[in-house]
């Protein structure tokens, strides 16, 4: 009798996808699963990408042109809290959802119904984050860090935003819950955890950080909702409360949180290059103790975000000395990058591309952050625009040109189809050029005194602004060539057969592309 | 102490005007701006600054050398090792010694780095031996400086006209970094600053002396400086600290010690005088001419200009019921504020003069015609 049910079971899962909008709705499929989230982010992307464009508009002349400071702060503030929590991290869950059961021979993520519901509470928290700039007040206004005593004079937009991180928050949780049990549970027989693809590392250490510190977040963002609305007073200076607390708390959360959005993209990078370098990966353990180490350090070098509120020097002392630390395992692993690109046999379609610029300009970012360690140049540069540089420099053309390139790498496997590979290095040429018009710029600006989240600026900071605004509308625009390719690979091209890149050897590409709706039904055998 | 003895740490004249010129031919640059840009920390003007901008120096070389070391290899093999020139693929993935090795190589230029930073962080928090202490409050959006022990006690508020952010006057030479009083301390001598802030977090920062301390309500935070040259040095607040942010520098004017020494005997006969006029009646006239100052000063950032608020964040005063109705409230809410609002405690900030003034203009100005006014002794009267 068992077995008559396991063949009817069985039989139901072959018919694939239902259709229709409650294909999309009801789906417990971790590849349709895995598209919601790439769309979503996509959406966020442009969204928050749209603000960024309205800021470098104002900036783009001394003076108040187009909007009215407490405008300007809410789109400097939305700008950061939507790409940060709307377009960077479900962009990676989304590649997890497609390749971590691809990449260890899994038939599907181990909780697929909660998968279902860690999405669809991304759209509720999206629709309501974008509401806010049509309440009374307008949107959030002090900055995506929420500081208290601020974060207390905004209006009804300031109790939406909470509800939505806190949505938000249990969406990741619930996501980062699904990958542990996923990846220590459903791998392939024979893939022990030391062969297991190092993006799929990356992303088990990664959930355990979300699992870790959005509770932490949740915390924090719940005291300032009962200190708004219920009489608490945990940040209320004038009723014992401590405004630095929160700085503390929220910082306890952010700092892990840059590496949440970081580590995922060294998965996809190491993945990249080898493939195009036709080389293994150079110092796989390394690279697993280096992702490792980063995220122990992650923990503990907080305040590094708070040398100028005043902390005692030893505080100052024990941070700045930690922070130093984390440039040991990120250099490791750029040394690693570096040799396995070391006597390969290099071919650079858009994917590679979009990796090696990673290497580059995601180490530029790592020697700001030197420079940002250290206590008494860091009280120079805290809040200024070196500090906007450093950010986008490890978020822009870190994270976010990773995810680029992993969209290129994996979007024959996904679609079936290949994409427009010319068209896909003018993107990536585009992008590449006008993100450093963009943004070293503001390296100089930081040095010379310009704070950040100023809606006008003294005229010493003219030039560089407009440059920097300039090199932003180029940015801009190049990101709608970008939806022009996913949308005209989407929709067709050349066949890409199961491995379209011939140095790519992880199981995904044993699949046909696009993979069946249900794969890996038998476990590949993993030697 | 040492003197800052640096070249200007401006660009060159060729390459600003390079880049000034390719602007200028887009015909994007407006005709007014031509001050000075930077590409480097401010020209130190104490010793704490010249530390800091040696020590920004010294990593700037070492990223710089690491750099050419990690990135030479990888260009280089990105263009002799490709496989359209036909390079084999090498199988190699593993080299303990290697990878030791660049682990501890960047551990020994990591500890050359902590040395010089860790002695300067000792020496930035050394705020003892002071010859001279002022408090620092931070308000929304201003500054206030108070001499302790010397009972001097001024606000600073931003002198940029409102006509010049938005475009209907050219801009000044200092524009957005020029105050009505800036702090004055003597030449060479240590100043430490107590910090504080009265509403919401904001941080007092000149670059060119290598301070910058986050004022927080309800807590003292120190810090020190000692300027041998006089001069003025200009700066801004570095957090974010709701819709006036941007508009709330820092402005400290170093004089010799002698000119110190005078210029608080003038404040001091300033003060003398404001207290001698205390039971003074003033004009209708007079007052709203006074109080538009210190409205657009205090008040316009959030009221606006015309009085029409900003719906939704800040209220509007013109046709306002407190405004236009019984003085004594509205006496009340300017000097107490409104707690959980920007709306702060005016009572503490302002002189009676300069809060009867505002509170006149206010109940006689745009949509509002009182006709009343208020004079100082009944802002004294209503203080309690």
């Amino acid at each position: 009798m068992n077995t008559a049910t396991d063949v009817a079971d069985h039989h139901e899962h072959e018919h694939g996808a239902p259709s229709g909008i409650m294909r999309w709705l009801t789906s417990t499929n971790h590849k349709d699963i895995g598209t919601l989230y790439l769309w979503f982010s996509l959406f966020m992307f442009f969204f928050a990408g749209a603000l960024a464009m309205l800021i470098r508009a104002e900036l783009f002349q001394p003076g108040l042109q187009l909007f009215q400071p407490g405008v300007f702060n809410q789109l400097t503030t939305m700008h950061g809290l939507i790409m940060i929590f709307g377009a960077i991290m479900p962009s990676l869950v989304g590649f997890a959802n497609w390749q971590i059961p691809l990449m260890i021979g899994a038939s599907d993520m181990a909780f697929p119904r909660l998968n279902n519901w860690s999405f669809w509470l991304l759209p509720a928290a999206g629709v309501l984050l974008i509401a806010t700039f049509f309440v009374p007040g307008g949107a959030l206004a002090g900055g995506w860090t929420m500081y208290p005593p601020l974060f207390m004079q905004g209006g009804i937009a300031y109790d939406m935003s909470i509800l939505a991180v806190h949505i938000l928050g249990i969406s990741s949780i619930m996501g980062a819950i699904n990958i542990i049990t996923t990846i220590l549970n459903m791998r392939a027989p024979g893939m022990t955890m030391m062969k297991m693809p190092l993006f799929v590392w990356t992303w088990l250490i990664t959930a355990f950080l979300l699992v870790a510190v959005m509770p932490v977040l949740a915390c924090a963002i719940t005291m300032l909702l009962t200190d708004r609305n219920f009489g608490t007073h945990f940040f209320d200076a004038a009723a014992g409360g401590d405004a630095v607390m929160f700085q503390h708390i929220f910082w306890f959360f952010g700092h892990p949180e840059v590496y949440i959005m970081i580590l995922p993209a060294f998965g996809i990078v190491s993945t990249i290059i080898p493939a195009f370098a036709r080389k293994p990966l150079f110092g796989y353990v390394s690279m697993v103790y280096a992702v490792a180490s980063i995220a122990f350090l992650s923990f503990i070098v907080w305040a590094h975000h708070m040398f100028t509120t005043g902390m005692p020097v030893g505080g100052q002392l024990f941070f700045m000395y930690t922070t130093m630390l984390i440039a040991i395992p990120t250099g490791v692993k750029v040394f690693n990058w570096v040799a396995t690109l070391w006597r390969g046999s290099i071919t650079f379609e858009t994917p590679m591309l979009f990796a090696i610029a990673f290497v580059f300009l995601f180490a530029i970012g790592g020697f700001s952050g030197m420079v940002l360690a250290l206590v008494p140049v860091d009280i120079q540069l805290q809040d200024t625009y070196y500090v906007v540089a450093h950010f986008h420099y490890v978020l822009f053309s870190g994270s976010a040109m990773a995810i680029m390139g992993g969209v290129y790498y994996w979007l024959p496997k996904w679609t079936g189809h290949m994409y427009d590979e010319r068209l896909g290095k003018v993107h990536f040429w585009l992008t590449a050029v006008a993100f450093n018009i963009t943004f070293f710029p503001m390296h100089f600006l930081g040095l010379a005194g310009m704070p950040r989240r100023i809606p006008d600026y003294a005229l010493q900071f003219a030039e560089f602004n407009m440059i920097s605004s300039l090199g932003g509308f180029l940015l801009g625009a190049s990101q709608l060539l970008f939806l022009y390719i996913v949308i005209k690979c989407a929709r067709g091209g050349l066949p890409a057969g199961n491995r379209p890149w011939d140095g790519a050897d992880t199981l995904e590409w044993t699949q046909t592309s696009p993979p069946p709706y249900h794969s890996f039904v038998t476990p590949p055998l993993v030697k | 102490m040492r003197l800052p003895n640096r070249p200007d740490q401006r660009v060159g004249p060729s390459l600003r005007a390079i880049l000034a010129v390719s602007a200028l031919l887009a015909g994007l640059l407006p005709a007014q701006v031509h001050a000075e840009f930077g590409l480097n920390l401010h020209a130190p003007a104490t010793g704490l600054a010249q530390n800091i901008y040696d020590l920004h120096t010294l990593i700037l070389w070492i990223c710089c050398a690491i750099f050419v070391v990690v990135f030479v290899p990888m260009f280089f093999a990105l263009i002799r090792h490709r496989k359209s020139k036909g390079h084999p693929a090498a199988k190699f993935h593993d080299n303990l010694a290697v990878e030791v090795v660049w682990t501890i190589i960047p551990v020994l230029i990591l500890l050359g780095m902590a040395w010089p930073a860790t002695s300067l962080v000792l020496s930035m928090k050394d705020t003892g031996k002071e010859d001279l202490t002022i408090k620092v409050t931070g308000h929304q959006w201003k500054w206030e400086y108070e001499y302790l022990g010397d009972d001097i006690r001024f606000m600073s508020n931003s002198s940029t006209p409102k006509e010049q952010i938005d475009g209907a006057q050219p801009k000044g030479e200092n524009y957005l970094l020029e105050v009505d009083r800036p702090l004055v301390v003597p030449a060479g001598k240590k100043i430490r600053l107590v910090m504080t802030a009265s509403d919401v977090i904001h941080a007092w920062w000149i670059p060119a002396f290598g301070v910058k301390q986050d004022a927080v309500p309800g807590f003292i935070r120190d810090t020190w400086f000692r300027a041998d040259t006089p001069g003025t040095y200009r700066g801004q607040c570095a957090e974010l600290c709701g819709v006036g942010h941007g508009f709330m520098p820092v402005v400290v004017e170093v004089v010799p010690e002698a000119r110190f020494t005078a210029w608080k005997e003038e404040q001091k006969a300033l003060l003398a005088a404001a207290t001698a006029n205390a039971g003074k009646t003033y004009e209708l006239a007079e007052l709203k001419a006074l109080g538009e100052k210190v409205y657009t000063a205090n008040c316009a950032a959030c009221h606006q200009a015309n009085g029409a608020g900003i719906p939704g964040a800040f209220p509007a005063l013109s046709g306002s019921a407190i405004v236009s109705g019984d003085r004594a409230g509205h006496i009340d809410i300017v000097l107490a504020g409104k707690p959980g609002t920007t709306m702060a405690a005016f009572g503490k900030q302002l002189s009676d003069l300069d809060l009867a003034a505002v509170i006149t203009y206010e109940r006689n100005s745009w949509d509002n015609k009182v006709g009343d006014v208020v004079q100082p002794s009944d802002i004294a009267a209503r203080r309690k």
